[in-house]
């Protein structure tokens, strides 16, 4: 059915070509499919947070399991969660909240186009408080291990909750494994990108990697803000038996 | 015949050879990489529901034992919804047409897009190496503690090729979400867009918000089967409606991503078919979105019978209801669009006929299950399983279908058969009615489901829908001969040869790898029929 | 998106809030207030985390779209919560059908 012969007579044309578009020198970091660096860049941080919205539903699917068995024995989550160290889970939040500041203060150095020995400072320094986290993390799963609260066969609780006791330990390795996880992927892309900022890759028109590196690493700060009180500090006041 | 020439250089032979195809970045590609494999996937799922329907012609469990029986309807369950359903229409008529719909070069992230594909091809490797070692026997459900604690059956394969195919949905449901938002050509506004993209849309909202919450859960039923933990097993302390919950807090609204994408497909078919602007533009644009959202709100009617409390399914029973509305929406409005119209016969109508009707049925039996009392009697019955059908098969495959035929020229430059394509329809709708029909009956009659052996008053329901499975399958087999035959042997088709309005005609079949060459700047809604009230043309 | 370039102090003072919600929530679990508990621990940290999602992450300098985005992920969660808690709140409001909540905890 060629169009020519059709009896369908066409609307006036929709669409025509745009205007002869100016040809500015392009960034060497703009990609063929984007008209501007701009367009570029919010493409990318709406990708992230995109992103982010799909990490959020799934840590929630872990803290709907922690609701539904706290709701079911609140005294034995309470129990439960005294055994686990305030000191360090404190310890931790505060690494990850300094971390959290100098990884936007890294954001801002590419923003504004500091010198790379800035930005891969702030980067960093980000990687060492993630670093610090994790080990205080090995260290407080070693030291529950030792003390036989690993779910599993060799689980064994003194108090007087053990079941309710084992669900929660295991919804803390499950939680704080997957945020771990996500540290461990986080201090990996962080080093990529200091690697790229060392390079003297970004400038303010092009920093968009680490505004999007960032947001993930503010997010993985977000779980932890709420995995803390939820874990380490509803056994806060417990008496015991 | 004399305008029609297919563009010197097009997407097809920019580039030879595997490495050129299996590294490209060009959406189109990436769409036809889906199509090979999501084809491959059906056939596979395809002989699994041919061994059911076999092994249900008699009541006995005679062709295969119980146990077979039950890895069969599983693979069948997880092939098809996970591996076909779901990426169908969004990986490969979304992936090729979206770009071109809304004016721009390709998507958003075209690595991310390919990154997609290797995704899918390996959670679908995954799942096969879990068909080949023996199966998996709970059900494409994986109800625990079944799952996690009781079956014998490659569980934790067949979940990690679910959970790493789960991503490549969340990455392609991101990539249309930023296209449609940062990538509209110049004067293309929302309400400009043409609905399939709408419909692209609220599917990939679906896809970020409901997949990861299943991607976790049966990351725990591994979890919990591998190191005996007692998230989801009652022995072990944990509770099995959690599971139901968390599965189904995704598979309900899934079940939209399924029938979203073809309902899109057919509102762009019924304004082609007809030559007219769709009616209600508008309402069918936010239908779209509503039933996004609202499909999020009611997955507790797949719990009725599990222990959840009564009022809990009060709740999800009236809100089942609501869901049907915006569905309902969309068929009136496709029928005021008919009404008056320039009626086409051709291929890609008779399926969207067919998903109109067929549609209705499914979901009018949806509201059946709604009803409370209703669905405690048919629950676990063929009457589910027909319903489901219905709107996966009658609805979901044939919009898959109707779409295939309509973009089939532009997507290869060639038209398809005809007079044979309408035969093949027929076939189908034939084989189709006479597959499902039969198990509303036998469904309401009693006869459960997941059973090899059933009694034997259901014996005549199940050998008329075995008879019906047989000319369907036939029926999709014939579609098959004649697309491959067609990219060799048939006439050119030209950039337009529907005489359709769109974006996607107004380039060459098939496109050049960048779409446009120029940026198109659009000036009203790119599906203004003639004559138009809304632009005022004689 | 060269967009809105906060001074350095800003994020500083943004840092010590977050570091004072964190000791105030400590200090709140280590007294008994009953069901407050939960509600103010709930607060520092949905405030904690507004701060870091609103300056760190510059949601309050960023289009409506990032922020209806951002919002959407939330409200997904709370719909996921919400509609689940309501199965196990209400168990055995109905006469005649399963009594009480259930206690996941029955196994040995």
């Amino acid at each position: 059915m060629p169009e020519s012969q059709s009896s369908y007579q066409p609307a006036p044309v929709a669409i025509h070509p745009a205007p002869a578009a100016e040809h500015p020198a392009t960034h060497p970091w703009l990609q063929h499919h984007f008209d501007s660096m701009e367009q570029q860049a919010e493409a990318s941080t709406l990708g992230m947070w995109v992103f982010l919205c799909t990490e959020i539903l799934f840590f929630g699917g872990l803290f709907m399991a922690y609701l539904v068995y706290r709701h079911a024995s609140p005294e034995g989550f309470q129990e439960a969660s005294h055994e686990l160290s305030r000191l360090w889970g404190t310890t931790n939040t505060l690494v990850l909240i300094c971390s959290s500041l100098t990884m936007a203060l890294g954001v801002r150095a590419a923003q504004t186009n500091q010198s790379r020995k800035v930005i891969v400072g702030w980067l960093g320094a980000t990687i060492v408080f993630g670093i610090g986290f994790l080990g205080i993390k090995a260290w407080e799963y070693y030291d529950k291990f030792v003390h036989h609260h690993v779910p599993g066969p060799n689980f064994h609780w003194d108090g007087l909750y053990p079941k309710p006791a084992e669900q929660f330990y295991s919804l803390y390795f499950a939680m704080t494994g997957l945020h771990a996880l996500h540290m461990i992927i986080g201090i990996g892309i962080m080093t990529v990108i200091a690697v790229l900022a060392w390079k003297n890759t970004f400038d303010e028109e092009y920093f968009t990697p680490v505004e999007v590196a960032g947001l993930y690493w503010h997010f993985v700060d977000i779980v932890w803000i709420f995995l803390f009180p939820l874990l380490y500090l509803i056994g806060g006041h417990f008496k015991g038996a | 015949m004399d305008t029609i020439a297919t563009p010197t250089v097009n997407y097809l032979n920019n580039g030879h050879g595997l490495k050129s195809w299996l590294l490209t970045k060009d959406h189109k590609r990436i769409a036809l990489l889906y199509l090979f494999s999501i084809t491959a996937f059906f056939f596979l799922g395809g002989f699994f529901a041919l061994m059911i329907r076999l092994e249900l012609l008699t009541p006995a469990s005679d062709l295969v034992q119980p146990d077979t029986y039950n890895k069969l309807f599983t693979m069948h369950g997880i092939v098809m919804v996970f591996f076909f359903l779901i990426p169908s229409i969004p990986a490969v008529l979304g992936n090729f047409l979206v770009p071109i719909m809304v004016g721009a070069k390709d998507l958003a992230f075209p690595r991310i897009n390919l990154l997609s594909w290797y995704i899918y091809v390996l959670g679908g490797l995954f799942t096969l190496v879990a068909a080949v070692t023996g199966g998996v026997d709970t059900g494409w459900t994986f109800y625990a503690p079944y799952s996690t604690s009781a079956s014998n059956s490659h569980v934790i394969t067949a979940g990690v090729g679910v959970f790493i195919t789960g991503f490549s949905s969340i990455l392609t449901g991101l990539n249309f979400i930023v296209t449609v938002h940062r990538m509209r050509a110049p004067g293309l506004t929302w309400f400009r867009l043409p609905l399939f993209v709408w419909s692209m849309y609220a599917t990939s909202l679906i896809m970020i918000l409901g997949t990861p919450v299943i991607a976790i859960t049966v990351a725990l039923v591994a979890v919990e089967r591998g190191l005996h933990l007692g998230i989801f097993d009652p022995a072990l302390g944990g509770d099995p409606v959690l599971f139901q919950h968390l599965f189904w807090f995704y598979s309900h609204p899934a079940v939209y991503i399924m029938i979203l994408p073809a309902m899109g497909v057919v509102s762009e078919l019924v304004q082609a078919g007809t030559r007219k602007n769709i009616f209600g533009y508008a309402f069918v644009a936010f239908s779209s979105l509503a039933i996004a959202i609202i499909g999020f709100l009611v997955w507790g009617h797949h719990l009725f019978v599990s222990g959840q409390s009564t009022y809990a399914g009060l709740v999800f029973s009236i809100l089942s209801f609501f869901v049907a509305i915006p569905s309902a929406v969309k068929v009136f409005n496709w029928t005021a669009t008919l009404y008056k119209g320039s009626i086409s016969w051709d291929t890609p109508m008779l399926y969207a006929y067919g998903f109109i009707g067929l549609f209705t049925i499914g979901g009018l039996t949806g509201l059946f299950l709604a009803t409370l009392g209703m669905d405690i009697h048919v629950h676990d019955t063929y009457f589910i399983i027909a319903h489901f059908h219905y709107v996966m098969v009658g609805g979901a495959i044939m919009g898959y279908l109707g779409g295939m035929h309509y973009w089939w020229p532009k997507i290869t430059g060639r038209m398809y058969p005809e007079s044979i394509a309408r035969f093949a329809a027929l076939i189908i709708f034939v084989g189709f009615n006479l597959t499902f029909g039969p198990q509303f009956i036998v469904g309401y009659l009693g006869m459960p489901r997941r059973y090899a052996m059933y009694a034997p008053e259901f014996q005549i329901w199940n050998v008329l829908s075995t008879a019906g499975a047989t000319i369907l399958g036939v029926g999709y087999l014939i579609p098959m001969v004649y697309f491959i035959w067609s990219v060799f042997r048939a006439p050119l088709a030209g950039s337009n040869p529907w005489g359709a309005r769109g974006l996607e005609w107004e380039i060459p079949s098939p496109p050049p790898t960048e779409n446009f060459v120029v940026t198109p700047v659009v000036t009203e809604g790119t599906h203004q029929y003639a004559p138009s009230r809304e632009v005022g043309i004689a | 998106m060269s967009g809105h370039v906060a001074p350095k102090s800003m994020y500083v003072g943004i840092w010590i809030a977050l570091v004072i919600g964190t000791l105030l929530t400590l200090l709140a679990a280590e007294v008994d207030l009953g069901v407050l508990n939960n509600i103010v621990m709930l607060l520092i940290a949905c405030t904690k985390a507004l701060l870091v999602i609103l300056f760190f992450m510059h949601v309050r300098w960023s289009s409506r779209l990032t922020w209806v985005v951002a919002a959407s992920g939330f409200f997904w969660l709370l719909i996921l919560f919400g509609l689940t808690m309501q199965d196990y709140l209400t168990r055995g409001w109905v006469e005649g059908t399963a009594a009480g909540v259930i206690t996941p905890f029955t196994g040995r």
